[in-house]
């Protein structure tokens, strides 16, 4: 009993990180279109911030410099920003498709850096030196599992209040002013550059800290977690739950990770031995079908984006009927 | 003469080896409801574009209310008070039209990462002001009733006035129309002539390309006239009317009857 409670909140934990990763995707595609291809390399760099930042001293590598948790934590959200500010500086002028083999580039040297580079941050053996904050108050055990749940559970919702705040009020009207028609805007008074720099970065910045979350969650990070398959589980999150809509960023993410956690232990435990061999490469087959999928038969996700419109002079939304680019 | 709102002086604009807008100088005075005429691909279009620098000249140059703007931005533009729409309509097709004509105005509380989170009373106050004004300009235009739909599901004559309800909303001295009344019903067109001279009697200049003559005829004067690429007429619309030129090349049938 106690067995499948713990693994619930360590799938919850796993699941409400992931959320916030997507949370952020979606400011950056839902809301502003602007196709980040490299996620994990935002998510990692908030992950590998974190741990460099509020690790103990290595010798062979980079970092350990033993700040505190949420002083650690900040900093690897301001370093997956600053990634983001100069990604963005370079990249943003590319349109959908250009940008999102850029961004799949930058990830993609990101994790060869982290790879190749061991005085960096340990290379192919990843970054030690890291322990989980109040560890020795609270312990290994279930009750600390629990706490950082709720401790993971509380940034989620506390970064759904600020992205529903955003989207609701006049910036998200400019960010999906600029997603609709970029000249347009311009023609409106709207400065698209700035704009579409300012939410990859905020988008990115929350992408960091669920990085962070991930590295602390695990007290270690490698390059392992940040290769593209990720990236493509975030896309599958946010295109099933559905684009422009927070909610469904949040559904989507605890969907397919269920789904994704499923296969694999389904596969593990009822196909036949040779087939088990392939379990990471069908459940890679099973994420792209998905996503194939939803984009043909749904392509507005479970939960399609509102249409903001008026009634008795508030802003409320309302279904929309329909309407694609 | 009243001094120029926007005096334009040998602009030219290349495409590759073609040469869309070829040495066109002139000057819009203010107050006044311009007409802008000329074939099929004259080059009207791409003149505004380089007008409301969507499009850099490749020479000459532009001021407009007395500063050098040339290859100044479309938004920083669009701040000092030129206004334009487009020939096909660009409406924000996933937003309703509601949410269109809100976006317009400037200097937007919200528009800044701090209005939501830190200014949120300030911001609510002009939310409200403008959309009250939206309503307000939605109507102007007739396309009340339609505030609350995707601005991609309207009609194209109403995707039309939604372009015009959009730059008004903003209020910019000089607004240039790109074909405003093609595909909108004649008595749409009318309403909109209506609109036109009403803010114009508030002071508004305009600029207006049109292909339909007798709009031009009655409603604009100055016209201009452009024919691949160079202006080939500048007068009032009754010397237009008797121009040799342009009755050959464009006024033709309307003359004979
Ligand atoms: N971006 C571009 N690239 C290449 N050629 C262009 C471009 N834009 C316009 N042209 C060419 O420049 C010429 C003028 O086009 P423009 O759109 O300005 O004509 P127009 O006077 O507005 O015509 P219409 O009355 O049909 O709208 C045309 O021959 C057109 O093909
Ligand atoms: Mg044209």
């Amino acid at each position: 009993m106690i067995g499948l409670l713990s693994y619930l909140v360590f799938f919850a934990t796993v699941a409400a990180i992931l959320s916030i990763a997507v949370l952020g995707l979606n400011l950056q595609w839902g809301n502003t279109g602007l196709f980040n291809g490299g996620v994990v390399a935002f998510f990692g760099a908030g992950g590998y911030g974190t741990l460099i930042l509020g690790g103990t001293p290595q010798a062979d590598h980079l970092g350990g410099f033993a700040l505190p948790y949420l002083i650690a934590l900040s900093g690897g959200m301001a370093i997956a920003g600053l990634l983001a500010w100069g990604v963005g500086i370079l990249t943003l002028r590319l349109r959908h498709d250009y940008l999102a083999i850029a961004t799949f580039g930058v990830a993609v040297a990101f994790e060869n850096l982290m790879r190749n580079a061991e005085g960096l941050a340990g290379g192919a053996k990843g970054l030690r030196g890291f322990e989980r904050p109040l560890r020795q108050a609270l312990g290994d055990g279930f009750t600390y599992n629990l706490l950082f749940l709720i401790f993971v559970l509380g940034l989620l919702i506390a970064t759904y209040i600020f992205l529903e705040r955003l989207i609701r009020s006049p910036y998200g009207r400019l960010l999906r002013a600029i997603r609709e028609d970029e000249t347009a805007a311009m023609s409106l008074g709207k400065n698209p550059a700035r704009i579409r720099l300012a939410a990859f970065i905020a988008g990115s910045v929350i992408m960091g800290l669920a990085g962070g979350l991930y590295a602390t969650f695990y007290a270690f990070i490698s390059p392992q977690d940040v290769l593209p398959i990720l990236t493509f589980q975030i896309w599958a999150m946010l295109i099933v739950g559905g684009a422009g809509n927070n909610k469904g960023a949040v559904m989507g993410t605890f969907l397919i990770w269920g789904a994704w956690t499923a296969s694999g232990w389904g596969l593990s435990r009822f196909a036949p031995l040779e087939v088990q061999l392939y379990t990471g490469s069908l459940q890679f087959i099973l994420i792209g079908v998905v996503i194939v999928g939803m984009l043909l038969w749904r392509p507005q996700g479970l939960f399609e984006e509102k249409l903001v419109v008026s009634q008795s002079g508030r802003a409320k939304h309302l279904k929309q009927q329909g309407v694609r680019e | 003469m009243v001094e120029p709102i926007l005096s334009v002086s040998n602009i030219t604009r290349d495409f590759g080896t073609f040469r869309a807008v070829d040495g066109v100088s002139l000057d819009i005075s203010g107050g006044s409801i311009t007409g802008l005429i000329g074939p099929n691909g004259a080059g009207k279009t791409t003149l505004f574009n380089v007008l409301t620098g969507m499009l850099p000249p490749s020479s000459g140059s532009i001021s407009f209310r007395g500063k050098d703007v040339t290859c100044m931005s479309p938004d920083r533009l669009f701040e000092l008070g030129l206004g334009r729409t487009f020939q096909i309509p660009r409406p924000f097709s996933r937003m309703s039209v509601l949410e269109n004509v809100m976006l317009a105005p400037l200097a937007q509380i919200g528009e800044r990462l701090s209005g939501p989170f830190l200014r949120s009373r300030e911001m609510r106050n002009q939310e409200q002001a403008i959309h009250a004004r939206a309503m307000e300009v939605l109507k102007f235009v007739t396309l009340d009733a339609l505030a609350d739909q995707a601005a991609g599901q309207i009609s194209g004559g109403q995707k039309k006035l939604l372009e015009l309800a959009r730059v008004l909303m903003a209020d910019p001295q000089l607004i240039l129309l790109d074909e405003p009344a093609a595909g909108v019903n004649p008595s749409l067109t009318r309403v909109l002539i209506e609109k036109i001279e009403e803010l114009n009697d508030a002071g508004k200049t305009f600029l207006i390309i049109e292909h339909d003559m007798d709009f031009v005829m009655k409603h604009c004067d100055p016209v201009i006239a452009l024919a691949e690429g160079k202006v080939v007429f500048q007068g009032t619309a009754q010397e237009a009317q008797v121009n040799p030129i342009l009755l050959d090349a464009y006024l033709g049938a309307q003359a004979d009857v």
